[in-house]
């Protein structure tokens, strides 16, 4: 009896998550979709973004968004690999570091916003630009990043380390032959978080790279992202309503796109690499 | 004694098994001189000395954590990967210290190569877990590489079995046939020492048999080391055996010698008492 109860509790649970999921996808595509046209991906915003298109926020999106992987992505890797395999022997270091990490992870995005305003806009005098934002989000994504790739190395087993030094194989060659495509699938999962923080990032971004709905002419240049243009159309903008739910259905089908290439592109450098079965 | 082809039967290149122990002239090929190894501050192993015979198998014996895997694993200084340990002695091969900071570890585990107690190969197919290696130390004409791996292959009478599906993962192989191919991937570089930290004890009977058949056949061809928790196997394999024994929590070795006289007439009443069951 009571495992039926239990049974009925964990179904009825999974059962509201996805049923909360899909309620909010369906009323966003209910919404969103009778809007979305490739006039409306290719055209520029006008009236404020209640008519035009959102095509200058698409490119200042993704420019943000490279931004942030081209400098998380390889400093975020190197740090995990610095913890996970070169690090062994300095305990104390590492739980310090991993313990601010995970500090880092909880700190709400507006701090982070407050220090990109800070410290990349003011001090460095990069002002509101999408570097700016860029550079404040790969702050916040690194934490994540670091974290999961670093566990998914810890988890790849040890015999594979001692057997390739007992061949007299560098640890580089382990490394990039072994243990990296044996960690992939979670070094891929920590991306995709990352990349799914940054993207749906707001709050850290009004304060970095601006809310200019133009097209950017640099990374110099103010840009708009996608989630700040959806908070503005619905709070700032009125009888913008149709023109944010039709935005928020691209970014979601963004973030779905991003994701499915960065699984699709790991697994197939992962299969080239290893053959596990 | 004949082989049938094409059975499953591993079929070997290398010489026939050896009539038994002894088999060699005692020509040190490894000189370990005073080693003592410590984790931290926990000694684990002290003051060995004690010489390794070029071509014979020489079987370290003892019960757990008398640190005979430690002494292995100084021995092509894997011991490096562990950052608190710490070796101190002189382990004489190939006229230099190999313990000298300055040693070329890449070349020197190239020439020792080591076998572990749970086959190890690695998520690739079977040929890229022979090339890999080969191809680290620079070998990388084709047909080079797979004479060397065919020849490795044959060694360890795994050819037959698996030279059909070369290119399917070596993760979908057999434990004791994934022994082999840990065996042939360290043959391949022409290593002149064998380390083999209980080789057998992950397999089961049959593996373990053809595996420890297998160990007979590299005596002479090559110097083996190797840790075993099996008395009957060591004195099956082995030329020369080794004891160890935890005094006062720190592994000392306790006697040394031919097998043949060290299990049959022990002189050190410790030796006496674990061969016989009695301690251990």
């Amino acid at each position: 009896m009571s495992e039926r109860i239990f049974t009925a509790a964990i179904w009825a649970a999974a059962l509201l998550v996805v049923g909360v999921f899909c309620f909010l996808l369906g009323d966003l595509v209910r919404q969103g979709a009778p809007h979305l046209s490739w006039r409306f991906l290719l055209t520029a915003p006008a009236d404020a973004g209640r008519s035009g298109g959102i095509s200058s926020i698409i490119i200042s999106t993704l420019l943000i968004l490279a931004v942030a992987m081209a400098v998380a992505v390889p400093s975020g890797l190197g740090a995990a690999l610095w913890l996970a395999e070169y690090a062994r022997g300095k305990r104390a270091a590492r739980r310090v570091i991993r313990l601010s990490l995970d500090v880092l992870a909880g700190v709400p995005s507006i701090v982070f916003g407050l220090f990109g305003n800070a410290f990349f806009c003011i001090f460095l005098g990069l002002g509101f630009s999408i570097l700016s934002g860029g550079l404040t989000l790969a702050c916040m994504v690194l934490p994540i990043l670091i974290r999961t790739s670093e566990a998914g190395l810890s988890a790849v087993t040890e015999e594979w380390r001692r057997g390739a030094a007992a061949l007299g194989m560098t640890r580089a060659a382990a490394l990039w032959h072994i243990l990296l495509p044996a960690a992939a699938p979670a070094i891929t999962a920590g991306l995709i978080l990352g990349m799914g923080r940054a993207i749906a990032e707001t709050a850290a971004l009004l304060f970095t790279s601006g809310y200019v709905d133009r097209m950017p002419d640099s990374l110099y240049d103010s840009g708009r992202s996608l989630s700040v243009h959806v908070y503005d159309l619905s709070m700032n903008v009125a009888g913008g309503d149709v023109a944010a739910h039709a935005s928020a259905l691209v970014l979601v089908s963004l973030i779905v796109v991003l994701n499915g290439g960065a699984l699709v592109l790991s697994d197939r450098w992962a299969t080239r690499k290893i053959t596990v079965s | 004694m004949t082989i049938p082809q094409n059975s499953h039967y591993p079929t070997y290149t290398l010489g026939s098994v050896a009539s038994g122990p002894p088999c060699c002239d005692p020509i040190t090929h490894i000189g370990v001189a005073g080693l003592s190894i410590a984790y931290g501050a926990t000694t684990v192993l002290d003051d060995v000395t004690l010489d390794i015979y070029k071509g014979c198998v020489t079987a370290l014996i003892g019960p757990s954590g008398c640190g005979k895997t430690s002494f292995l694993t100084a021995l092509n200084r894997l011991t490096d990967l562990i950052p608190t340990a710490q070796v101190s002695g002189v382990i004489r091969f190939e006229g230099g210290d190999l313990l000298d900071p300055r040693t070329d570890l890449l070349g020197l585990r190239r020439r020792i190569g080591m076998i572990f107690q749970k086959p190890n190969p690695f998520p690739l197919s079977i040929r890229r877990n022979l090339e890999l290696p080969l191809r680290e130390h620079g070998v990388r004409q084709r047909e080079l590489l797979d004479h060397k791996m065919e020849t490795a292959l044959r060694d360890v009478g795994l050819w037959n079995e698996v030279r059909g599906r070369l290119n399917s993962p070596a993760l979908a192989l057999s434990g004791g046939q994934q022994q082999r191919l840990c065996i042939a991937r360290a043959l391949a570089l022409e290593p002149t020492v064998l380390l083999m930290d209980e080789p057998c004890s992950a397999l089961d009977p049959i593996s373990s048999s053809v595996v420890e058949e297998l160990i007979q056949r590299l005596r002479g061809r090559y110097t083996v080391v190797i840790v075993t928790h099996n008395l009957a196997q060591a004195r099956r394999v082995a030329n020369y055996a080794a004891f160890f024994w935890m005094k006062e929590r720190v592994g000392k070795l306790i006697e040394f010698g031919h097998s043949r006289s060290l299990f049959d007439a022990p002189n050190d009443p410790l030796t006496v008492a674990y061969l016989s069951g009695k301690a251990g």
